[in-house]
């Protein structure tokens, strides 16, 4: 452990900061007054559009026939790439800079090419939602159609490199001789995993509720960041950004299917500029498959060589990814393993082959989702090869430096987690020797894997004020999309200021407010929190200067303090209000910010990550190969812990989304007509209550005074992180039949099984 | 999902006419599949004949012993009542085990045992489906097709019927009570209530249009322990894989006679006379259990994406009629 891990908080005086506040904004949840994108009632009566999907994949529109839509009844407006407004051009596939992605334009309508199958092909608005739909069925079109590309593997040979991965990583990294000491290792595993297509399916499908007044258009939508829907708007209409307001307070998930801008926010907003007046559009769960992100299927391909003792001398991670002809995605799928283990040659890289589908997004823990449960399964194959417990392999490859960038990890109790987490989960009742355990027809298996996740922090500013009555109300342009936001930021201030939580309101979710990252990425606690810490110093400091000079006499000026609700003049306590009341009778305001992560020293001088380790146990039932989790357990090492109850509850969240990735989660690609089949939520499989089965979630006391001010990192998605990959080598510890394909269902476990005798 | 008319009828007599007078009018009961199948353009019905609130839905002894279930009864009450936990848990079982606790409030019997296919392929509009445009094509034959029957299909169409219900039904004898638009009444064997696809899939049922299901009756319980499995994707609110409702009945240590339907290996519910005749009189040995399974399906086919459910229906068949024996 290292010595952070050890040291307690150093603010001493949190009465909020670390503890299980209940969400904020949870009875506004419950009772049904937190009101979503598409129930804003705002401005006058809205119009409400329906986006109509291409029918082929790939191919050009000969002919499209409105005129029956046009006429149907309540119908206002039909759009179609013949009359579609004029917008900015799309532009290359790849953009010159990593950020851009965020903020291109995103045109709708443009021109009579079809790229992907329900490609929106037009756009019907009517007085209601049905009416709309039924109209939009009414609208014909004459398609010529071409051959696509959509099998990853049957167009591999067609795989390029990308200039970079996703968030601006390198596409290869070598470190040594990967090849020669590979070839040379004593043990060697050389092992290929499949992943496939994935949806993001929040609860909440993307909506928007678009208002013109003159020429500002406000834009209610489903956002987890608000700055880049701004950006991307303006750039689409081609307006300056000033003109756009972006206001998303509640939301009801996005796992980074709501980073940018989609086509319900262009189309809304082209329509009611059209119209003048609002435009509701939302896009049915299965217009999601097509138009709202996915993860693309990957292979990849694991190496390691290790020496008999288990200590790697070389690890090789390649990836080879679908990503859409249209718009290049490389998901940083290996750039995890850079940082992991310790190996002297090391091997990653990325390709891509390109297919004719809509581009691929960020879906929750980009890179170490699919990338994790190959690695992580493959260090379980070579523990099982060389006859080590999983546990210690990891801890002889346990680096004492970050092997690829050579710099110090901020701090890193990856062996600790693993230490706890077998000593919680009885780890000893595993059999070494798979398909030894079990319960009547149920054969059972434990297995484990490692968690790990960059450390992000974005820029982001916050401004606070305080009252004469001392109530608080801070304002940013960050998000709450389910995950608590709200809540630790009620915390950061009223720990900051010394007020009670009832007296701090925090406002989000609209562009009018200060700059932030927004939520992604893990970085919105770390970023918008900081931001907020500094504002609220800025305030007090602030308050203290005031009672220095309209306060109390005292002798000198480190005598004023705060804490409490109340100022200390010396050894007199005064009410916090009564002191602004008498000093600043309007109130005072502060503001604070931070700067991105990726450009200070802390970050370029230091690794920085969060850690974890999962353990799994599950049953497969010996006659119908039936796999059902039965306890799941991570021990997190992500910093200090801003909320232990919100902080559980995202690495629930995360754990379950891992049990979804090894056991369920598919999108099936029908390679004939480059479709998504099973585009609904009764075909497409995630965890019901039933499937989660007895969760438990541990954190290790930690600081890292290396991130940032409030010594807390990223947490949102490292539940994700190799918890599908403990469930894996859980089946295999149950049964001895390795599947490389993922999910794992029990079609492709029967053939290994042998169903005891009766 | 296209404009329609609706209405909620009183009685029975006048829904039957209110459906029958119009080609493009259909009953609606619970409305979990119609609607969904509305919303997507596949059923385009221009009037909707409620019948949620007819007064069949009561569940009631037979003269003979048996079990009248009305056509109104809702899946979750169905499962709960006393009667058929006690003397049919088969049934209950079977209902409790499929869709979700919110969608069993809602759905009726006669509409499960109306409910349509889940293909994927029938459920987008875009796709060729012979079922819902005669002549189309099946995209589901050399398409995605691990949901798709292996047995009694045809190449015009691969689907299954998904219910589970009527796999239990099946199993008991069921017979299908309705009412015609002429006033006439029926008395249908489950078994034959469904019709295979042939060069007709969309032909589904032996149902005039217009026919109404007014109840199931449920002969006196065979003897024998009941049991029904279901083996599927995730633990709850997932269809079929396979399904098996076995009841056996035993004597000593010989098998006095037993009974097997299987689901979600064909367009309806697959009773497997080959299973019931050959454990008649075994002993119920794990050879005799094992050859028994083994005999299920014997003509079963599967398409590339399905093949795993022949060997899936077999062990499933063992283990259920083990089950069903109290040897596991
Ligand atoms: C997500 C999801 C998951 C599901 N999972 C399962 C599962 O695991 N197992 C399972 O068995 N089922 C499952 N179902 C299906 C569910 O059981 C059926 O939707 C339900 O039973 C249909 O009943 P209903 O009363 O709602 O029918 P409706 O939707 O009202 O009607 C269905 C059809 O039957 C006709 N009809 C209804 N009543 C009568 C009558 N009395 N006489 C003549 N025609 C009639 C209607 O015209 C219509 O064509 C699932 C459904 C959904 C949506
Ligand atoms: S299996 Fe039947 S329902 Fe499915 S596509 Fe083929 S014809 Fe249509």
């Amino acid at each position: 452990m290292t010595e952070n891990a050890q040291r307690r908080t150093t603010s001493g005086g949190d009465q909020f900061i670390g503890k299980a506040v209940d969400r904020v904004d949870g009875p506004r949840k419950v009772t049904g007054t937190a009101p979503y994108a598409y129930e804003i009632a705002e401005g006058p009566p809205p119009a409400y559009g329906y986006i109509l999907g291409a029918a082929i994949a790939k191919g050009r529109i000969l002919k499209i026939d409105a005129e029956l839509a046009e006429r149907a009844p309540g119908v206002l407006y039909v759009m179609t790439h013949l009359n579609a407004p004029r917008q900015q051009e799309f532009g290359p596939a790849v953009t010159p800079a990593v950020r851009e992605v965020f903020t291109r334009a995103r045109p709708v309508l443009r021109g009579d090419h079809v790229h992907f199958y329900d490609q929106p092909v037009g756009l019907v608005v009517a007085e209601t939602f049905e009416a709309a739909r039924a109209a939009a069925a009414l609208i014909k079109i004459r398609y010529q159609e071409t051959a696509g590309d959509f099998g990853l593997e049957e167009h591999l040979a067609a795989a390029y490199a990308p200039k970079r991965t996703n968030a601006g990583f390198e596409t290869d990294s070598a470190v040594g001789d990967f090849e020669t000491a590979f070839a040379e290792a004593e043990v060697r595993i050389d092992v290929s995993y499949r992943t496939p297509y994935q949806h993001h399916n929040p609860m909440e499908p993307h909506a928007t509720l678009a208002i013109w007044q003159g020429d500002d258009v406000t834009i209610h939508t489903s956002a987890q960041t608000l700055s880049n829907f701004r950006a991307g708007l303006a750039a689409t209409l081609g307006v300056p950004v000033e003109r756009v307001r972006v206001v998303s307070r509640y939301i009801g998930g996005g796992f980074g299917s709501k980073l940018i801008v989609h086509a319900d926010s262009v189309f809304a907003a082209l329509a009611a500029r059209i119209l003048k007046r609002p435009v509701k559009i939302t896009l049915t769960r299965q217009q999601m498959f097509a138009n709202a992100g996915h993860r693309a299927e990957m292979l990849q391909q694991v190496r390691l060589g290790a020496r008999a003792d288990g200590r790697l001398i070389a690890l090789g991670h390649d990836v080879w990814s679908a990503t859409a002809r249209v718009e290049e995605f490389c998901e940083q799928t290996a750039v995890f393993a850079r940082s992991l283990y310790a190996a002297s040659n090391r091997l990653t890289r990325h390709r891509l082959v390109p297919v004719d589908l809509n581009r691929g997004e960020w879906m929750r823990s980009p890179g170490e989702a699919p990338g994790m449960l190959a690695l992580e399964c493959a260090m379980d194959e070579l523990a099982e090869h060389l006859d080590l417990d999983p546990i210690e392999l990891r801890i002889r490859n346990e680096p004492d430096q970050d092997p690829e960038r050579r710099v110090p990890f901020s701090t890193r109790n990856l062996v600790a987690c693993m230490q706890e987490g077998a000593r919680r989960f009885d780890w000893g009742r595993r059999s070494p020797e798979p398909g030894r355990l079990r319960e009547g027809r149920k054969l059972v298996g434990i297995g484990m894997a490692a968690a790990i996740r960059p450390n992000y922090i974005g820029a982001a500013a916050a401004w606070v004020r305080i009252d004469a009555e001392g109530q608080v109300t801070a304002r940013l342009d960050m998000t709450d999309i389910g995950t608590g936001t709200y809540t630790i930021l009620t915390q950061i201030a009223a720990d900051t200021l010394g007020v009670p939580l009832a007296a701090v309101a925090i406002e989000l979710g609209d562009s009018r407010f200060p700059l932030t990252a927004g939520s992604g990425g893990s970085w919105g606690a770390a970023s918008a929190g900081t931001a907020l810490l500094r504002a609220c110093e800025a305030l007090k400091e602030k308050i203290l200067a005031a009672a220095r000079v309209h306060g109390a006499p005292v002798r000198n000026a480190a005598d004023v303090s705060m804490a409490a609700g109340a100022v200390r003049f010396g050894n007199r306590a005064e009410d916090l209000k009564d002191v602004l009341r008498r000093v600043a009778p309007e109130g005072l305001d502060a503001r604070g910010s931070v700067e991105a992560g990726a450009g200070t020293e802390a970050y370029q001088a230091f690794s920085q990550h969060s850690y974890g380790a999962h353990f799994a146990e599950v049953s497969v039932d010996c006659d119908t190969g039936e796999i059902r989790a039965r306890r799941l357990l991570a021990v997190i090492d992500a910093g200090r812990i801003l909320n232990t109850k919100t902080a559980r509850s995202q690495i629930l969240g995360g754990m379950t989304w891992g049990l979804g990735a090894a056991l369920m989660e598919k999108t099936v690609l029908d390679g004939r007509y480059g479709r998504f089949v099973n585009h609904d939520l009764a075909e497409y499989h995630i965890p019901v209550n039933g499937d989660v089965p007895d969760l438990d979630v541990v954190f290790l006391e930690e600081n890292d005074d290396k991130a940032n001010p409030l010594g807390a990192k990223g947490l949102g998605e490292l539940g994700v992180c190799g918890a599908g990959a403990a469930i894996a080598n859980a089946v295999y510890n149950a049964t001895g039949v390795r599947v490389r394909e993922f999910p794992l269902t029990l079609d492709k476990l029967l053939p290994g099984l042998t169903a005891f005798v009766l | 999902m296209q404009p329609f008319t609706y209405q909620r009828s009183e009685d029975v007599a006048g829904a039957v006419a209110a459906v029958a007078g119009r080609p493009a009018a259909r009953f609606i009961s619970g409305g979990t599949n119609l609607l969904d199948l509305m919303k997507l353009d596949i059923e385009r019905p221009q009037h909707l004949v409620d019948i949620s609130r007819l007064p069949l839905d009561r569940v009631e002894p037979t003269e003979e012993g048996g079990l009248h279930i009305g056509a109104q009864v809702r899946n979750s009450d169905l499962a709960a009542d006393p009667g058929v936990r006690s003397r049919y848990p088969v049934l209950s079982q079977a209902l409790l085990a499929g869709a979700s606790g919110q969608i069993r409030n809602k759905a009726s019997t006669g509409g499960n045992l109306l409910q349509r296919t889940r293909c994927p392929y029938f459920y987008d509009s875009n796709m060729p489906c012979n079922k819902r445009e005669p002549g189309a094509g099946c995209a589901a034959l050399r398409g995605f097709n691990r949901m798709h029957a292996v047995i009694g299909a045809s190449d015009s169409c691969i689907a299954v019927h998904p219910s589970d219900m009527a796999v239990a039904m099946a199993v008991l004898d069921a017979r299908v009570e309705t009412v015609s638009p002429g006033g006439e009444t029926r008395s249908i064997p489950l078994g034959d209530l469904y019709l295979l696809p042939g060069t007709t899939a969309d032909q589904e049922t032996v149902l005039a249009h217009g026919e109404m299901i007014t109840g199931v009756t449920l002969p006196p319980p065979p003897a024998g322990r009941q049991v029904y499995r279901k083996v599927r994707d995730r633990a709850s609110y997932a269809f079929a894989l396979v399904s098996v409702a076995a009841i056996i009945e035993t004597s000593g240590n010989r098998v006095r006679s037993a009974r097997v339907a299987i689901g979600g290996v064909a367009p309806k519910p697959w009773r497997a006379p080959e299973v019931e005749s050959r454990l008649a009189g075994s002993a119920l040995s794990d050879q005799d259990l094992s050859e028994a399974a083994e005999a299920a399906l014997p003509e079963a086919v599967g398409h590339g994406g399905n093949d795993f459910k022949i060997r899936l229906a077999k062990r499933t068949v063992r283990y259920t009629l083990a089950a069903a024996a109290e040897l596991v």
